[in-house]
């Protein structure tokens, strides 16, 4: 999806103090700031698509629950910073997301079933997209500075694949949590991002628990946005649940990335919301976090809080909801059964891409895989 | 010494272990991601938070790195710290502070400091986990002077080498076989509990072949041996349960016996511990030696995600066709 409009001035968004949080719509769904200059479509389009990572999730989480599925990250909580951050970028930007990213890696090109496929054990095998989403990083953090090496390669190059590109066009924007902060790979990304003066966005999804640790235990700063002032860069504090603030405040970043000038290229943004669900579905939040703290932030729900804007202000009616619910759940069904009619991988795929010419002593291991199943049979291996 | 004993699972048996150590010495801490309010993810830490407080069971932030450090600093001081690294995919942000620092404390200060710290971390492949959540990389570990190395494979074997681990005064990273956390249970004393580091021991006596493993690959090798003896078929199994310092001793005596050998781990085959323990038999027992020493492991790839991680570990049905082409030898 790619939506345009003009931003706030970058003044605006970056001269704010780092807890000084951007919000357009207040939890009621009003306007209490300046509103992307987005169509009624594109409007639609991010409510859409709001609505579409929300039952995707649902649906996720009941497959992992029936067994159909392995460990999943739940977003619900998180659809308007992933949304309405990644629905600021062009197809030419590049994302490196953390596992919680299904919404912003789907908006940014990915296929649902290849995210369902990975989650079911598959790995490479649903990896069939040529938009510009590095693999999601499991370990944490560590996507931080391949996100200040892609902003640096463009910068250096620019992208090749179009020739009107100036270098540094593409920005790189990284995805991860607030735990993310606390690694080392955190400060040494960012430290090089301010250095080297590169296009990249890092998005910091705090949703204030990094599994069983609250975000007070991360970090004695007051915020996390304030911690770009340390590398010189750009920090702002985004209502992460206001899927037209964090636009704005995206499309700001990466305007201001675009475009060497007075500022620091490299933005922190750091888009405060929360988890509704479990770190995944292997967590039992209910262990470190009480059911009221969870009610209270259902109140800034993003989903109902941007219909009621859309319905306010007339861009919205039943009729068009209905159709896009049926229409959400339509697409989430046939990504599912696309991704559940994929028969399993062929067990010696495991050899195939580990190097781009198979050494001989993997060929033989191969071979003696191969010979083993000729043998025994798949059925010796498998234990369902 | 009491004879009680309790009934436990492996992860059990983690905690009892925790539990009772730090019972004896207020100077045992333990600290990670989750492992206080939370209990830990795997649960081996529960109720530790409660009965010790947060100064001896502390949550920390999210940064491996930063909390083996920490406890290094900790350790010089004179304290026994029990780091946590939740999964040991995510160990490698600690490797330069175990490796660079923890591994040789004692050497570069001839003694003056020390490092008396157990990094934990739950180790290997089979529960249908996320990525970089299977990983058996013990061999990195190994290869490092000044580091101990522990992999158990019974709930008695966790407690009791987790206490000597603890009380060793060399650090050691203690892998922890997530797949039989809760596999089965047995009698664990008690209380006071030791094993000690650097002994292997002897699971099943067998007069044919010496088969070496450790950890979760245990089961699957026992389950092998049995289904080799109705074929006439005696395998001596070892479990190592000490990869760094080796038995040698254990190790040898039964090739001495046998004369042929197989290793089993999960790790990948190069540069794994198949290798190193088949370098011992030739240096001591090369005149014993009757086959080529089959390697039953991981393959050289990054461990498939779990469609097809079946494929990718040992089974017994591998194990056993391992362990026939070495006694069908020549």
């Amino acid at each position: 999806m790619a939506v345009h409009g003009e931003v706030w001035s970058v003044s605006d968004v970056f001269d704010r103090a780092p807890d000084d949080r951007v919000q357009v719509l207040d939890t009621d769904g009003e306007l209490v700031g300046e509103p992307p200059d987005l169509s009624d479509a594109e409007l639609i389009d991010l409510y859409r698509h709001m609505r579409l990572a929300r039952h995707f999730d649902e649906r996720a989480v009941t497959l992992q629950r029936q067994g159909r599925m392995g460990t999943y990250p739940p977003l619900a909580g998180q659809e308007a910073a992933q949304v309405g951050s990644a629905a600021a970028l062009d197809d030419r930007d590049w994302i490196a997301p953390s596992y919680r990213e299904h919404a912003a890696v789907h908006v940014h090109g990915l296929d649902l079933s290849d995210i369902l496929l990975y989650w079911m054990g598959h790995g490479a095998g649903g990896w069939s997209t040529d938009a510009n989403v590095l693999p999601a990083a499991v370990p944490i953090a560590t996507q931080i500075p391949h996100t200040t090496g892609l902003a640096l390669a463009s910068k250096l190059r620019g992208e090749g694949s179009e020739p009107s590109q100036q270098p540094g066009d593409a920005v790189a924007c990284a995805y991860f949590g607030d735990g993310a902060t606390s690694e080392g790979d955190f400060h040494e990304g960012l430290n090089m991002a301010g250095v080297f003066d590169v296009p990249a966005v890092f998005v910091c999804n705090n949703n204030g628990w990094a599994i069983s640790v609250p975000r007070e235990r991360q970090t004695a700063s007051p915020t996390l946005a304030g911690k770009a002032a340390a590398y010189g860069i750009d920090g702002v504090q985004v209502d992460g649940m206001d899927p037209l603030a964090t636009y704005q405040v995206t499309r700001a970043a990466v305007e201001k990335a675009r475009t060497p000038g007075e500022r620091p290229r490299s933005t922190l943004i750091e888009a405060v919301q929360y988890r509704f669900g479990a770190h995944t579905t292997a967590d039992d939040p209910s262990v470190y976090r009480n059911e009221d703290e969870v009610e209270a932030w259902r109140q800034r729900d993003p989903i109902p809080r941007l219909e009621r804007f859309l319905r306010e202000t007339g861009r919205l009616d039943d009729g068009a909801v209905e159709d896009i619910e049926a229409s959400v759940r339509d697409q989430v069904s046939t990504a599912i059964e696309r991704a559940e009619r994929a028969p399993r991988p062929d067990p010696e795929e495991m050899f195939a891409d580990v190097y781009a010419d198979r050494p001989s002593a993997l060929r033989a291991q191969q071979t003696y895989l191969h010979r083993l199943r000729d043998r025994h049979g798949d059925d010796a291996f498998l234990k369902e | 010494m009491s004879t009680e004993t309790q009934n436990l699972t492996l992860v059990q048996a983690v905690r009892d272990g925790l539990r009772t150590e730090m019972q004896r010495d207020e100077d045992v801490i333990v600290l990670g991601e989750d492992v206080g309010k939370n209990g830990g993810v795997f649960r081996a830490t529960e109720g530790l938070y409660e009965e010790f407080g947060d100064d001896r069971v502390i949550d920390t932030p999210l940064a491996e790195s930063g909390i083996v450090g920490t406890s290094i600093g900790m350790a010089a001081y004179g304290l026994r710290p029990v780091p946590e690294i939740q999964f040991m995919g995510f160990i490698y942000p600690a490797f330069d502070q175990i490796v660079s620092h923890a591994a040789r404390l004692r050497t570069r200060t001839r003694g003056r400091f020390t490092c008396p710290m157990v990094v934990r971390a739950p180790y290997g492949g089979g529960i249908r986990a996320p990525e970089h959540h299977s990983e058996s990389k013990e061999a990195f570990f190994v290869h490092e002077p000044g580091l101990k190395v522990v992999i158990p494979s019974t709930p008695a074997d966790t407690k009791g080498l987790l206490a000597s681990a603890i009380r060793d005064p060399d650090p050691v990273i203690f892998l922890e076989p997530k797949l039989i956390y809760r596999a089965f249970r047995e009698d664990v004393p008690a209380g006071d509990h030791t094993v000690p580091l650097g002994e292997a021991a002897v699971r099943r006596e067998g007069s044919d072949v010496s088969v070496y493993t450790w950890g979760a690959m245990t089961r699957p090798t026992m389950e092998a041996a049995e289904n080799l003896a109705e074929e006439g078929v005696d395998c001596e199994v070892i479990d190592l349960r000490t990869l760094s310092p080796l038995d040698r001793e254990t190790i040898v005596d039964s090739f001495e016996k046998t004369g042929r050998a197989a290793v089993v781990h999960e790790a990948p085959r190069t540069g794994g511990l198949g290798g190193e323990i088949t370098a011992i038999l030739q240096e001591e027992a090369l005149l014993y030696q009757e086959a080529p020493v089959e390697r039953i492991t991981g393959f050289d790839t990054p461990v498939p995600l779990y469609a097809l991680e079946d494929y990718y570990l040992p089974s017994s049905t591998r194990i056993e066709d391992g362990i026939r082409e070495v006694v069908d030898f020549p």
